[in-house]
């Protein structure tokens, strides 16, 4: 098993919802891979597409109503257009999820202990019993320490923690190659949160699977993360390091979120706003650099006409030329509409 | 000098069974939450999901019975009196929700939303309101012609913001803000908490800054009490809390939270096990055999940890 084997490749990503007969794309020429023995986070504000990036990698969408065009390779094949027979084998044994709120995941009405082994039961040729020894053995690997009471429990007389380790569980039951966590930990309190954090990494130290972790937390980034993807309005803006994008933010939306968050050493600071607001799906320009209309003093030509990522250093992408340009307005008057 | 005194305050729900549907046992939500309010000063409540803070501010403005304790606003008990006309008290405190979408009415108009608590406590003209209501949209930031606009029609920033012209339309003492930025997205929550300092220092607010956010609780307020169970475990102010936390609960809130620094994320997560077993060895010293925390004891004139009488502070 090679470390840097590549896993998945997604190239040239476009995925689009149907408004009246009009597509239009919310993930927007997404390219990204993923490494075995890796977690890519991929971060953003609600609305960046983060989460259609995930749908898509796990092809979750309703295709009547969704467009999903380009490559997702795995293991030579290209997701984006297998047929809902074919993913089915895919879902769940290659590719496990994580979702955010694990009490509408599991089915209030199955006990915890059947949730677990429908995926084996689908995925596996085991026999009943080496199912539930199986089911035992993983609810006791996410650290539910009496995992025989707990398997014969309903949903609902478990904590938030206890589900969420559940969903885990779930996800990596068959032992997936890729795991895709949706904010797994944005419903559950700060302690419980780094126990699942934690728990994450342990697991995939075990089983060496690389994780895409779509969150919205850059504090859970900085804790958890190998490498990272910045959105913005459904493209990629920059991707680097976990040590480069911290110590060495470039774009200059990067830059205005790190400052724009309540830091634990820093007090009575004003923080930074960026001024606007995230362009809608409809409204958004296609064309030219999509963060432009929120900096408005970084005048029009230091943006590129077709931003492209452009490599700063190794490992280190960002989209279009304006960060070398970019500056903080000094003076931002109170509050911006 | 504090303007608003809260003391031993108790909020019991009923549990309801047996055969005459009696009260077989109850919920303690608050058990004994003493608070003072002094102007313009921001106080932090920070505890993990079902601790009974949200219960606190509530019962603090009235949307909850006190089953004891007493709430004395300016010199005056009101606490049997928190809804009533009569006293300024329903106007000088106001709430800020967590949710703005749900605490506004969808069918009101942005300009009836702020009017409601100037039509009940103001006496105004409707020119004057009208002022009044343009002044207030000023404030917030916001365009005169959202005053037309029904809360769909605006994002979550905005109808928070909405939320909070709201609250400070009658020109209140304590605002009660219950995770007002939890459910925003960072750069939004950015806006909202400018904002929110800007109006205390304009306007000499104060605050009861409900989080389970410490770092936001830290960039806003004065003064942090953290909740265990309906009671206080610690109480002090910013720079008490951060850099001497003493009851292993603070410390083990307070090593969970994650850095937004990868540097040194493995001694972080080590010292996490570490304060965690501490967490587990050391219980009994900071709750009794029921798992009650303890009554506060006062370590210097801010700092008040809740300990056993048998430990002698500073550990």
């Amino acid at each position: 098993m090679n470390s840097t084997e590549q896993l998945l490749s997604i190239n040239n990503l476009h995925t689009g919802f149907r408004i009246k007969d009009t597509y239009f794309d919310a993930v927007d020429g997404v390219s990204i891979s993923l490494k075995r023995n890796e977690i890519l986070a991929i971060v953003g504000e609600s609305g960046c597409g983060k989460s259609t990036l995930a749908t898509s990698i796990i092809g979750l969408h309703d295709h009547n109503k969704t467009r999903v065009e380009g490559e997702i390779i795995y293991k030579g094949i290209n997701l984006a257009k297998l047929d809902e027979e074919k993913f089915n084998k895919v879902r769940g044994e290659e590719i496990g999820m994580i979702f955010q709120d694990p009490l509408s995941a599991l089915n209030p009405l199955m006990r915890i202990g059947h949730q677990i082994e429908e995926g084996l039961a689908f995925h596996t040729k085991m026999t009943k019993e080496q199912r539930d020894k199986r089911v035992l053995e993983l609810l006791t690997q996410v650290g539910i320490s009496n995992p025989a009471r707990i398997a014969k429990q309903f949903p609902h007389q478990l904590s938030g923690g206890m589900r969420q380790r559940v969903i885990i569980a779930i996800a990596i039951s068959c032992k997936p190659n890729i795991i895709i966590a949706d904010e797994p930990t944005t419903a559950l309190d700060v302690t419980i949160q780094a126990q699942i954090l934690d728990l994450l990494k342990d697991l995939q130290a075990e089983t060496g699977a690389g994780i895409v972790l779509i969150t919205h937390d850059l504090g859970v980034v900085a804790e958890v993360a190998d490498r990272v993807a910045v959105m913005y309005a459904g493209q990629i803006i920059e991707e680097a390091t976990v040590e480069g994008l911290f110590t060495n933010p470039l774009h200059p939306y990067t830059r205005s979120l790190f400052n724009s968050i309540p830091q634990m050493n820093s007090e009575n600071e004003k923080l930074q706003v960026i001024q606007g607001i995230v362009p809608s799906l409809i409204n958004l320009p296609r064309t030219g650099c999509r963060f432009s209309t929120r900096i408005p003093w970084i005048s029009e030509g230091m943006h590129e006409e077709n931003p492209t990522m452009h490599e700063v250093s190794p490992g280190h992408l960002v989209r279009c030329t304006c960060w070398q340009h970019f500056h903080f307005e000094s003076e931002e008057g109170g509050i911006t509409r | 000098m504090s303007f608003m005194q809260i003391n031993d305050l108790k909020v019991y729900y009923p549990i309801r069974g047996g055969f005459f549907n009696t009260v077989v046992d109850q919920v303690t939500a608050v058990d004994g939450v003493t608070l003072e309010f002094e102007k313009g000063k921001a106080y932090g409540l920070v505890g993990e999901s079902g601790c009974g803070k949200s219960t606190t501010g509530k019962s603090i403005i009235g949307l909850e019975k006190i089953t004891s304790g007493s709430i004395i606003y300016e010199g005056q008990n009101v606490t049997h009196n928190r809804r009533g006309r009569g006293s300024s008290y329903n106007r000088d405190i106001q709430m800020i929700f967590q949710d703005a979408n749900s605490s506004l009415n969808p069918r009101k108009r942005v300009q009836d939303i702020i009017a409601e608590p100037i039509r009940n406590f103001l006496k105004l003209s409707p020119d004057e309101e009208k002022r009044k209501i343009n002044e207030l949209l000023a404030i917030v930031g916001m365009n005169e012609d959202a005053k037309l606009k029904y809360p769909h029609e605006f994002s979550g920033g905005q109808k928070q913001r909405i939320g909070i012209a709201r609250a400070i339309a009658c020109n209140p003492k304590l605002i009660i803000a219950d995770e007002p930025v939890s459910a925003l997205d960072l750069s939004v929550q950015a806006q909202v908490l400018n904002f929110m300092k800007d109006i205390q220092q304009e306007f000499g607010l104060s605050y009861l800054f409900i989080s389970h956010d410490l770092g936001v609780v830290k960039h806003m307020c004065d003064h942090i009490s953290i909740m265990y169970k309906g009671r206080f475990v610690e109480s002090g102010s910013r720079k008490d809390i951060y850099t001497n936390p003493q009851h292993i609960y603070t410390k083990r809130l307070l090593s969970a939270i994650p850095d937004v620094n990868p540097i040194g994320r493995e001694e972080r997560k080590k010292e996490r096990i570490e304060v965690e077993a501490n967490y587990a060895a050391n219980h009994k010293n900071y709750y009794d055999e029921t798992g009650k925390v303890y009554d506060l004891k006062k370590l210097s004139t801010t700092h008040f940890v809740a300990m056993s009488a048998h430990e002698k502070g500073g550990i």
